[in-house]
């Protein structure tokens, strides 16, 4: 039973997660299109993470709610990837601000995306019949987010010199955190020996396929990645993930309980 | 299921006949797809209802929609969410897609067959050409993939230049 939690817990992080930080451009995307579309794949990210957390909150029994998951657990309990909880620009020093970068949205949905259509297709398999028919559901709204972010991408990199600068520049800051989606955790190892999930490892072609081929179009350089590997899934985490989860959680701490 | 059951089960279906959904008022919660049983059970009535997309805002209406209407019936059902099988807009009727077209969104496609593996998710989104619904002309673009609405893409017509939205298909 922990193992499917736990495995649950994963995959609603990583779509909350997401979902809030795509959430930061409603009503400052870089054109109303574009305004909308981040909106709407957020949208549908939350709306995973709520089907997820509903569904670990039902396993866990006793007074466990999905709200209580999302809201009132703290930044080392979350097991999202690093990579999805980054700011939207290149990494800076110290206190630095920057205005959010579109291409490093974009890159980073796409990188996401490009995983989560092979890992939602291969969960519709999954031994928790539930967690199967929410893969059901959420491989074809990955898809539209692949596509989605896939011919921005290519916008970017085949554009103009700056466009290209900037994707290239948001390719190699985030690349190396894709290095997280293959090294196995034990919460991803039980789950695959149980059925529940999918061993990562099977999914690495098919991703390295899509990401390749779109990198060709984009004209955009493939950077190696060795060294350090993140462990958001372990709960050891960036500086960043703090201060978001202090903005999506403020209002439901201030008001445990409340609805309208 | 006794003969009063089924009245029971037919009443209830006449009555969330009238019920369309939230954001596009011209088709029911039936021709979308999103009612999609009345049953009875051990445990008494149960009304089922699928989702669309996965965040669509307008499902805790819908259910309210639905309590609503039974509570006016004065009959006691539990209204069940289910997932499976997913939604797919296949299920919407040529009769519901004539409705969308005439309110002025163009109605989905149907989907193509699935494929397997990698060669399905590297596909670009199909660029069939979808129809303008003022029109007619399938001399269109997408402007964008996303458009009011998860479920929608905005598209415009070259020939009338219209702008209109498509009801993608999932
Ligand atoms: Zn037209």
């Amino acid at each position: 039973m922990s193992t499917a939690i736990d495995y649950l817990l994963h995959l609603a992080d990583n779509a909350v997660v997401l979902g809030q930080r795509d959430a930061e451009w409603c009503g400052h995307g870089p054109i109303l299109e574009e305004d909308l579309a981040l909106a709407n794949v957020s949208l549908d990210l939350i709306g995973q993470a709520r089907l997820l957390y509903q569904r670990a909150a039902t396993l866990m029994g006793g007074d466990a709610t999905e709200d209580k998951l999302a809201y009132f657990r703290d930044a080392a309990d979350f097991r999202n990837y690093t990579l999805l909880e980054l700011p939207h620009h290149g990494p800076l020093v110290g206190y630095a601000a920057s205005d959010r970068d579109y291409a490093t949205t974009i890159v980073r949905n796409f990188l996401y995306s490009a995983l989560m259509v092979h890992l939602w297709d291969a969960l519709t398999r999954s031994s928790d019949s539930e967690l199967a028919a929410i893969a059901a559901k959420s491989v074809k709204e990955a898809t539209y987010h692949l596509h989605h972010s896939r011919d921005w991408l290519v916008r970017f990199g085949d554009g103009t010199d700056e466009s290209h600068a900037r994707a290239q520049a948001a390719v190699d800051h985030l690349m190396p955190y894709t290095e997280e989606f293959w090294a196995s955790s034990p919460a991803e190892t039980a789950a695959a020996e149980a059925g529940v999930g999918v061993d990562v490892r099977t999914l690495r072609a098919g991703w390295d396929a899509l990401v390749n081929d779109a990198f060709a179009e984009a004209t955009l350089t493939r950077p190696a990645c060795r060294g350090y590997v993140t462990q958001g899934k372990l709960g050891l985490h960036s500086e960043h993930l703090s201060f978001l989860l202090g903005e999506m959680q403020s209002l439901a701490r201030a008001h445990p309980n409340g609805c309208w | 299921m006794s003969d009063a059951q089924a009245s029971v089960r037919e009443r209830i279906l006449a009555a969330l006949d009238a019920l369309t959904d939230p954001e596009i008022p011209v088709v029911t919660l039936r021709e979308l797809g999103i009612l999609r049983d009345v049953r009875t059970t051990p445990d008494g009535l149960e009304v089922v209802i699928t989702p669309t997309y996965s965040g669509c805002p307008a499902m805790g209406q819908i259910e309210d929609d639905v309590k609503a209407t039974l509570a006016a019936l004065g009959i006691e059902a539990r209204v069940v969410t289910q997932l499976s099988p997913a939604w797919t807009t296949d299920w919407m009727s040529d009769a519901a897609k004539e409705k969308l077209r005439a309110y002025g969104i163009a109605p989905p496609h149907v989907r193509p067959a699935p494929e397997v593996g990698i060669v399905r998710f590297m596909k670009r989104p199909a660029t069939a050409a979808v129809a303008c619904p003022k029109c007619g002309s399938t001399h269109t673009v997408v402007s964008s993939q996303f458009g009011s609405t998860a479920c929608k893409a905005l598209y415009k017509c070259l020939d009338c230049q219209e702008p209109f939205d498509y009801f993608k298909p999932y």
